[in-house]
């Protein structure tokens, strides 16, 4: 996508002018070899697990994408700490782009876990602690996505957005330390990761899926930030250019 | 910072006192809470005693969330915001202030629905003083919290629908904490209820220091 520029340009000239560049580009493509390595090693290479079947290999993406949110919401915290401190717009939309990817790894995560867990446990879901931290992650997130969604004035908005995103780390640490005694008093947690025995081709086709998710991670990231980047741009020049356009009529007829 | 705090907090207490909307819509709304639960579980069957603690929180929960919208609603109108602003009153000040009155609303508020789960649902009443220590460490997190997410949502469109969704999940520590608290006084072992009294204490720390920082450009703004 290539932007049209009718009308006086202000400060468009720095920062992105389509949403994608060479760099995106290789990364992308570096990103999309990456997913095929983890398809041949996740799909056909790794074996089926002793006690999990077929079902160990929704590990090797649901287990990164999980990590990667908690990265997303602490990138959305830091970007709004950064705004609120710099009123740096750049770092505005780091949050905002950061978030929306966080969301959207966080419903991965919830799905690709209830898809594992139907086989596995024979139920979508349990009230565990590390579930249901997760699904209040999705929560938060939402949150700050309808904050970023208000009809406002950029300022407001963005402010708005970065109190809520500068208090999702402490929201996110006291919601999994509360998740985690309200199941602990009761029972015991049901998933333990370090319980399960991992080596070999399994470990590596985790981490091949730690390395592909993150690559993926990026670069939705780094796309997400042009459009905002680009969005704010248009919502800027719009009143100048129907001017122009306006005045330009007039002067035709 | 805090002879300010007070002003505000004064001036809320009795536009309440005046209006009576908490008095006569907010404590109506919370009692038939209370009695819309028992049509839900039958009241026959012991459910709703073993489950007190979450009913009354979840009720404390809801209306305390439109107490807050009140809160602010009173400031939206007429151009009160920028009077405050003008006023030269500390934002961390408004914010103290409406923090306390949120907080001695919700106060009352769960003085009259204690009284209401202990007659209608019959639940016996022991542990008195964690009940105690529960009551005003969960006021603190809901109202410093309440507060700060009621001055994020206040002035839009659609802040009616906003708060309860930035809110109830960033209280659903507070809703487990002192459900879970209550269960433990209630059921006479009071030493399980200490540790979600000091986490729901942490959490109220954590929400009066960002609110005193973040009122102030949230002020500013618009």
């Amino acid at each position: 996508m290539t932007t049209e520029t009718a009308g006086p340009l202000e400060a468009s000239d720095s920062g992105p002018r389509s949403t994608g560049s060479r760099t995106t580009l290789i990364l992308g493509i570096v990103t999309l070899l990456a997913l095929g390595v983890l398809v041949l090693f996740g799909l056909i290479l790794s074996p089926a697990d002793e006690n999990q079947g077929e079902a160990v290999r929704i590990m090797y993406v649901h287990v990164p994408s999980a990590t990667l949110s908690y990265v997303g919401c602490f990138l959305t915290a830091i970007g709004s700490a950064v705004y609120l401190w710099r009123k740096s717009r750049w770092w505005d939309l780091v949050a905002y782009a950061s978030a929306e990817v966080a969301a959207l790894f966080t419903a991965f995560t919830l799905v690709t876990g209830m898809l594992w867990g139907r086989p596995t446990w024979g139920v979508f879901w349990v009230w565990d602690a590390r579930l249901t931290s997760e699904a209040m992650l999705m929560l938060l997130l939402l949150g700050y996505l309808a904050v970023r969604g208000i009809a406002a004035d950029y300022q407001v908005r963005a402010k708005r957005a970065a109190i809520v995103g500068l208090l999702l780390v402490p929201n996110v640490f006291i919601v999994r330390q509360s998740v985690q005694w309200w199941r602990t008093l009761h029972q015991k947690p049901t998933l333990t990761l370090a319980g399960a025995h991992i080596e070999g081709l399994m470990l590596f086709s985790l981490f091949t899926g730690f390395v592909a998710i993150t690559l993926a991670f990026v670069w939705m990231v780094i796309h997400r930030f042009r459009v905002a980047w680009l969005e704010e741009q248009v919502d800027a020049e719009g009143l100048d250019t129907a001017i122009a356009e306006r005045r330009a009529e007039g002067v035709v007829s | 910072m805090l002879r300010d705090a007070w002003l505000i907090a004064r001036k809320d207490l009795r536009l309440e006192m005046r209006s009576r909307v908490a008095l006569n819509q907010v404590v109506p709304f919370a009692l038939l809470v209370l009695v819309l639960f028992a049509f839900a579980l039958d009241p026959d069957r012991g459910l709703l005693e073993k489950a007190t603690p979450g009913l009354y929180w979840i009720a404390v929960l809801f209306s305390g969330l439109l107490a807050m919208q009140r809160s602010f609603a009173v400031e939206a109108a007429d151009g009160v915001t920028d009077a405050l602003r003008l006023s030269g009153l500390a934002p961390a000040g408004i914010y103290l202030g409406k923090t306390l009155s949120v907080a001695i609303q919700l106060l009352v508020l769960e003085v009259l629905l204690g009284v209401g789960v202990a007659v209608l649902y019959g639940t016996s009443i022991t542990g008195w003083l964690l009940l105690i220590a529960t009551i005003v460490v969960a006021t603190a997190a809901i109202s410093t919290a309440g507060t700060l997410f009621g001055v994020v949502a206040s002035g839009l469109r659609v802040r009616e629908t906003l708060l309860p969704l930035l809110l109830l999940p960033v209280l659903a520590p507070v809703l487990i904490g002192s459900t879970r608290a209550f269960e433990a006084a209630l059921s006479g072992t009071p030493s399980e209820g200490w540790p979600w009294v000091g986490l729901m204490s942490v959490f109220a720390a954590v929400y009066v220091v960002a609110g005193i920082f973040g009122f102030g450009p949230l002020m500013e703004e618009s």
